[in-house]
Formats: C-alpha cells, sequence, structure tokens
C-alpha cells in the first residue's frame, strides 16, 4: 500500500468528536469480541490510520507488531504477531472489537485496550506519572480507530 | 479460546527473532579481573516462571557493554570517585564523616550491597541500602538526608556497591522480611495504568524481543545504580522503577516509597545469584 496524501490526513486526525459517536462505555461487544457497529458512522480512513498505527503519541502499534506496510517507520516491536495479513485473518468487525478493547478478544492480553476510560489500576494523566481522573480520554478518538480499522483491513497476503 | 486466537498465537511463535535479537553470550569480565556471572540458573522462587536469570548487560549494544569491561572507560566511575570524597569528609552537627565509623569503605563495605534491601532488627523495617546511608547521616552525623534518588545518594550507592562487585545477589526473602516481599511480588504482577501492563508482562514474559527500539532485559538491579547514557548521570533502582510505571500511563509510586521499597527487595530476589555489577552502564 502507497502511502499518498500523508499530510492532508495528518491534518484531518485532530478534528473534534462528531454528535452520534458511540462513547468508550456503550460500546457492545459480541461473543468473540467483536463490534458490529461503527463508532462513528463515518467511514475509516485508512491512509490516516497507517499514520495513527506508526505514531508514537498515537497507536504505538508498531512499538509490539511488525507491519510491512509501514517500513517507512524505523523500528518495529516483536511483542505481538506480525499484522501483514491482517485484513485476510480478521473482518472489519473483529478488528475494531480488537483495537477498542483485544481483552474481550483475548482473554489477559497484553494488548492495551484503546477504547477504554475506567478501571484501571493506578490511572495516569497520560505519560506524565501523575494522577489522572477516570474516566480518562481514550487513547484513540473513536474516529481514529475507525481509521485503523480500514487501515489493517487493507492488510492482506498478496 | 476461539480458532483465530490459536492462530495469533502460532503467529507469534512462528515469528522469526530479528537479528541479534535475544540475551547474548558474552562475558562480563571487569578489568580483566573480576569475573561477573551474569547468567545462574533461577533462584528457586522465580523457578516456576524462569529458568535463568540474566543480567541486563547481556540485552545492550557491543559499544555498551564495552563502556562496562573497564574502570577508566566506564563514565559512572566519576561518581565513585565524587563518593570517595564524600565518605572522607565530615558534614552534619556531629563533625564525622562515614570513615569516621566505618573506616576504608574498601573493607567495611566489602558484601554489604549483595544482601540488601535487608531486615533492620532494631528498627523493625526492611531497609534499602539509601535507606540505611540517610539513617546514618540523620542519626549518626546529624546530616541532612539526601534526596532518596538523587546525585549524592546515587554516588554513595554506587561507592558501597562497587565494593561487592563480582558477589553473588543474596537478598534474604523469609522470616521479617517475608511480607514485604511478599507485597513486592503482588506489586510486580500488578497491570498497571491505562496500558494495563506489569513488570511481567514486560520483563517476565517478553524478556529478548524488541518493544519498539527497546530491547526488553529481565529488568533485573544487580546492576544499580546505572549510568545511562540517555540522561549522562548515575540511575537508582527507584528512578527506573518510576519510568517503566510512567510507561503504563499510571500515577507512579515515589521513589523511597513503601512501594517501592518492597518492589526493589522482591526484584533484587528475582537477581539472588548474579554478580553485583554497580555501577553498570545501560542506554
Ligand atoms: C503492548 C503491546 C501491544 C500494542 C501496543 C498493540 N498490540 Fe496488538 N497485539 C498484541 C499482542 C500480544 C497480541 C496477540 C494477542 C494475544 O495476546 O494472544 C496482539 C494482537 C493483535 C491483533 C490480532 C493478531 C493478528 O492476527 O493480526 C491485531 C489485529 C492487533 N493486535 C492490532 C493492533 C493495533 C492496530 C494496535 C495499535 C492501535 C496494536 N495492536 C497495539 C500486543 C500489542
Ligand atoms: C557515628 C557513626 C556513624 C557514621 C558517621 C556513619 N555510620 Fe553508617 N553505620 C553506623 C552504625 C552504628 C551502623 C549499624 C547500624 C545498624 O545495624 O542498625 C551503620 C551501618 C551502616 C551501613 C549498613 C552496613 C551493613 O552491613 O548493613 C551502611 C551501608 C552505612 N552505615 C553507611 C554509612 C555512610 C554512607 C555514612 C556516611 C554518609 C555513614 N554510614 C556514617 C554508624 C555510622
Ligand atoms: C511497557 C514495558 C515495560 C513495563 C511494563 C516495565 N518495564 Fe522496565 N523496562 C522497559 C524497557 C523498554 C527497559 C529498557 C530496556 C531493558 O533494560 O529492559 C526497562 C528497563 C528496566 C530496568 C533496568 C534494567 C537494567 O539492566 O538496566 C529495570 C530494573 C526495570 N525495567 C524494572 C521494571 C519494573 C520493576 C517494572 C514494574 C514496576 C517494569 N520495569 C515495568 C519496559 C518496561
Amino acid at each position: 500500500m502507497k502511502l499518498t496524501s500523508l499530510t492532508l490526513a495528518l491534518s484531518l486526525a485532530g478534528t473534534a468528536a462528531l454528535a452520534g459517536e458511540v462513547a468508550p462505555k456503550a460500546v457492545q461487544f459480541g461473543e468473540s469480541g467483536e463490534v458490529a457497529a461503527s463508532l462513528t458512522g463515518v467511514a475509516g480512513d485508512a491512509a490516516n490510520g497507517a499514520i495513527v498505527a506508526g505514531s508514537k503519541s498515537k497507536g504505538n502499534c508498531v512499538a509490539c507488531h511488525q507491519v510491512s506496510a509501514l517500513a517507512d517507520v524505523p523500528f518495529h516491536g516483536e511483542i505481538g504477531p506480525s499484522l501483514d495479513g491482517a485484513g485476510d485473518r480478521w473482518t472489519v468487525e473483529e478488528l475494531r472489537g480488537l483495537i477498542a478493547n483485544a481483552k474481550m478478544t483475548f482473554e489477559g492480553t497484553m494488548m492495551p485496550a484503546f477504547y477504554k476510560v475506567e478501571g484501571f489500576i493506578r490511572p495516569g494523566d497520560a505519560y506524565t506519572g501523575e494522577a489522572g481522573a477516570e474516566p480518562l480520554p481514550p487513547i484513540l478518538t473513536a474516529q481514529e480507530i475507525e481509521d485503523v480499522v480500514a487501515f489493517l483491513a487493507t492488510l492482506k497476503e498478496e | 479460546m476461539n480458532k483465530k486466537a490459536i492462530t495469533a498465537i502460532a503467529a507469534v511463535l512462528a515469528l522469526p527473532m530479528a537479528a541479534g535479537a535475544g540475551p547474548d553470550d558474552d562475558k562480563l569480565v571487569v578489568n580483566e579481573d573480576i569475573e561477573m556471572i551474569t547468567k545462574a540458573a533461577a533462584p528457586a522462587h522465580v523457578a516456576d516462571v524462569l529458568d535463568e536469570v540474566m543480567s541486563g548487560w547481556h540485552f545492550r549494544s557491543d559499544e555498551t557493554q564495552a563502556l562496562q569491561m573497564d574502570d577508566f572507560e566506564n563514565p559512572a566511575m566519576v561518581f565513585v570517585d565524587q563518593a570517595q570524597e564524600a565518605w572522607d569528609t565530615a558534614d552534619g552537627s556531629k563533625g564525622k564523616s562515614c570513615a569516621s565509623c566505618h573506616g576504608d569503605v574498601a573493607e567495611s563495605m566489602a558484601g554489604v550491597r549483595a544482601v540488601y534491601p535487608k531486615w533492620n532488627e532494631e528498627a523493625g523495617e526492611v531497609r534499602t541500602l539509601n535507606m540505611q546511608i540517610n539513617d546514618c547521616r540523620e542519626n549518626q552525623m546529624g546530616a541532612e538526608k539526601w534526596k532518596y534518588s538523587g546525585g549524592d545518594m546515587a554516588a554513595m550507592e554506587a561507592l558501597i556497591s562497587v565494593q561487592s562487585r563480582g558477589l553473588p545477589v543474596n537478598v534474604a526473602i523469609d522470616g521479617p522480611v517475608q511480607a514485604t516481599w511478599e507485597k513486592g511480588k503482588e506489586l510486580y504482577y500488578t497491570r498497571t495504568g491505562q496500558l494495563e501492563l506489569s513488570c511481567a508482562n514486560c520483563h517476565e514474559d517478553n524478556y529478548g524481543n524488541m518493544i519498539r527500539a527497546d530491547h526488553l532485559s529481565q529488568g533485573q538491579i544487580n546492576g544499580f545504580p546505572v549510568y545511562r547514557l540517555k540522561n549522562t548521570k548515575l540511575n537508582t533502582a527507584h528512578a527506573r522503577f518510576k519510568g517503566c510505571v510512567r510507561d503504563t500511563r499510571a500515577e507512579t509510586y515515589k521513589p523511597g516509597s513503601a512501594e517501592f521499597v518492597a518492589l526493589e527487595l522482591y526484584v533484587a530476589s528475582r537477581g539472588n545469584g548474579l554478580s553485583v555489577e554497580a555501577p553498570s552502564v545501560r542506554n
């Protein structure tokens, strides 16, 4: 996949939450951790999803996963499986659930929940080390999650 | 567990190790003299989760490793020299220096680092080396306490640790310290912060793996205090703990807190059998 229009995508990344968004506490997970409904009703932007997945201050997925499509981003981790082919292995609904809260799919997984806001032990204020008040802001916004889902859906083996 | 979970796990297992991943097999001999035990059979109390315990030295680059092999190259040694001066300098209302009571540090402090944190009968508490140093400053010298993780403290801790280099860490975990050790163990396995990660997630389940640009070690503290090239100073174990807890997007504990004292005892005990290496060098 070619990551064109990266700058355009970046400028859109900070846009405010839209009305009609599914709030973190309202997300409905299915039997195996999937989330059927879009969190925003707005189609995900795969190019922005790639940026979110690769940047340290956002999803930082590459901290734990190798992703060939993000070869431009330095240093991919080895904690989780390679995400190559994730779009073959998982449906969009499953991917949405995996990113919102991977513990609903893989019990006890090390993968953090990106759309969870309370129920933490010693919740902090981002990376300051100071206390944070629950509900915390989710690590990713609803639209960023949709964008990452769209990006992952493009990761096909062939 | 569903089928896909199993596939994903198979994918983890099938993932080829990147070149250079995992601990290396180099030997650590300091000053061509002190042979360090950097890999040892796991002590009984962690044998259910680890086969072997390993120094963080094995997970660093050859260049970083080399800095620790010769005291003339080791940037931490300046601080050891500074602490030697402090050792001999009177301070506080009683006009005493450490040397006034303890004489030659090489004799009086030989073997001390290897058994800390340990129980202090009189005070009825588990004491880290830093707590003991401050106790002497306050009560024996009538001097101001040093900041728990500050430069003076880290340097003195390094000077005292140097006198035990090569000796195996051997902290007690039973008797009066047992409750503290249990508390430390619980903290080690508690998944904190918005990322819900425990020490064990990174340092037990994933040592040898890369987490972004960092090569995860077992998070042992036999090398502490540690000189980090990143901040060009000596870092105490509690400062490192604080950084790691912060990185889980959690509210940290304070250096010197009861929690970190317990955690230090527990983490130290996971390295029983490894040589005292302090002051070691890390990136
Ligand atoms: C701290 C580590 C960590 C981070 C950060 C992380 N993951 Fe994961 N992820 C894992 C682990 C470990 C697994 C394997 C699941 C398990 O526990 O069995 C996993 C599994 C997955 C899977 C399913 C595996 C497959 O077959 O492809 C997907 C998809 C995934 N992660 C996507 C992401 C995305 C997207 C992000 C960032 C928004 C992310 N992960 C961030 C650790 C992480
Ligand atoms: C006036 C005497 C005195 C001075 C000055 C003094 N200490 Fe001590 N120190 C003691 C005594 C007494 C003990 C034993 C305390 C105990 O076991 O409760 C001790 C114990 C220690 C121990 C623990 C040794 C062990 O085997 O567990 C260390 C480490 C230590 N001192 C370091 C220092 C340092 C560093 C300084 C200077 C900053 C210093 N002391 C200054 C009297 C002194
Ligand atoms: C998100 C991952 C992560 C978590 C969780 C984590 N650490 Fe670390 N830790 C690291 C990384 C990365 C390093 C630097 C590389 C290395 O030495 O492992 C490190 C380094 C260390 C070191 C220095 C080791 C050395 O040889 O210099 C110690 C000690 C340590 N961690 C202890 C802990 C303790 C105790 C906890 C729990 C309170 C903890 N860590 C939680 C990632 C983590």
